[in-house]
């Protein structure tokens, strides 16, 4: 027997189940238990940078929005920096980090942030600003992962290493969400479709 | 130093997306394969959570919703456990999160409209931050078996929900902590997504008797296991090389 090397193995996934509300948004399961829920405000007052919604559906391989979904997103700010693993690194408030469930009747998910910079990617090539996101419900066994990159910047998609990654060029705008502008606010509707016809890109990280 | 990337996820002791016994993955599941990235900071880094951001009764599902002087109906219980990384190092400072049934089996959910009872004592959620050992720890009452609609006598084993973020965006993890014993865990499908036997023990909570608090609560130990990350021991390649 040649040595051992005494790994510890990762605590295999399950789904997050139809209640997952309880633990991550009790708000929204119908009771109130704690001071604050965490995931609201991902920003916060001091963060510079334009001011932005993005919104979208989830979409399952028959066509019907996901009603019991819930979605986390990561991202840097402005200036294209993440918090680092004290918090600190970035404006005080800034957290990054955010958490939204889908509304109960129409599927319809939404969050306020700021527009993230780029952000540093491997060897010295810039990505294109982009949001991390992180997708959990019932029937999804493994949370899966994948970026969202903004419509309006052509020139940085089309540079961005991980884009380029993605050898099949339709399918690359996927994750790719148009501008629009609503009432003064920039808006970005990101729909993400679990499966079928322009099934998102999702990336094992 | 530690600042590598995190070592590839084994997916075949994960479970696959499509697993049809489970039948809402089947229109839930992706049918393209996942784009596997080298990580950059996207991945290598993640959100950091706070004691100003937890209340003092977050971690005790026995106080955090019942009335004065009340307490809820059931076993009452401590989990503990350690987060720890593939290479058995600790996680301090991270967010665990559970949520669960009570004694009935049902849910303190709008959407939940199983024939098992409320509990007006009892909520079901709870969170905690690890200490500087990864240590964690719950009190709760263990949470009883329910009916769900996949097969038409489907039952779900007893079960805590379970989610933790590591250090890092790509250490995210939920799961389900099962209890030592309960005969439902072989017929349950949810368990059965999990293709490799020894992943599934790791998902069931052992009884500690030496946590326990005698005359008063039982104690099951769980610990969490997120990825490892590798140390660099040679700079970072330039392109092309």
């Amino acid at each position: 027997m040649p040595q051992k090397l005494h790994y510890l193995r990762e605590s295999a996934s399950q789904t997050a189940g139809p209640y997952v509300h309880i633990g991550l948004a009790p708000g929204a399961a119908g009771f109130d238990i704690f001071e604050q829920e965490l995931g609201r405000d991902i920003a916060g007052p001091n963060a510079e940078g334009e001011r932005i919604r993005v919104e979208g559906l989830v979409i399952d391989g028959t066509g019907h929005p996901v009603k019991d979904v819930l979605l986390e997103v990561w991202q840097a700010n402005a200036a294209g920096t993440y918090p680092d693993t004290e918090g600190k690194g970035v404006e005080d408030g800034f957290r990054g980090w955010g958490r939204v469930i889908t509304d109960f009747a129409t599927g319809e998910w939404s969050f306020d942030t700021v527009k993230p910079g780029a952000v540093m990617g491997r060897h010295g090539r810039m990505m294109a600003p982009h949001l991390n996101f992180w997708i959990v419900a019932r029937g999804i066994n493994i949370g899966l992962s994948t970026r969202m990159y903004f419509g309006d910047e052509d020139q940085a998609n089309a540079e961005d290493p991980v884009l380029n990654l993605i050898e099949w060029e339709g399918r690359r705008t996927t994750i790719i969400a148009p501008r629009q502008d609503r009432e003064g606010t920039p808006v970005y509707r990101f729909e993400i479709r679990l499966q079928g016809e322009n099934e998102t890109v999702f990336f094992d990280i | 130093m530690n600042d590598g990337e995190f070592y590839q996820r084994d997916r075949r002791l994960h479970p696959p997306a499509l697993t049809p016994d489970y039948k809402t993955s089947v229109a839930r599941s992706p049918r393209f394969a996942a784009i596997s990235l080298q990580q950059s900071a996207s991945e290598m880094t993640g959100p950091t959570f706070g004691h100003g951001d937890l209340g003092p009764l977050d971690n005790d599902l026995l106080m955090n919703f019942a009335k004065d002087g009340e307490a809820p109906v059931g076993e009452r219980i401590i989990v503990h456990g350690r987060v720890l990384d593939e290479n058995a190092r600790p996680v301090p400072n991270t967010l665990v999160e559970i949520w669960q049934a009570n004694a009935s089996g049902r849910y303190r959910h709008k959407k939940d409209t199983y024939l098992g009872s409320l509990d007006p004592n009892f909520g079901g959620c709870g969170r905690t931050i690890t200490d500087a050992e990864g240590r964690y720890h719950f009190r709760t009452v263990k949470p009883g078996a329910y009916p769900w609609r996949n097969w038409v006598n489907n039952w779900r084993p007893a079960h805590i929900h379970v989610s933790v973020f590591g250090h890092a965006f790509c250490q995210r993890l939920i799961t389900q902590l099962y209890f030592e014993g309960d005969p439902l865990i072989p017929k349950c499908p949810i368990v059965a997504t999990i293709p490799d036997p020894d992943a599934i023990e790791q998902l069931t909570a052992t009884l500690d008797l030496n946590a326990t608090i005698p005359l008063d609560s039982i104690a099951y130990k769980f610990d969490i296991v997120l990825r490892g990350r590798r140390s660099t021991y040679f700079e970072n390649r330039p392109e092309g090389n």
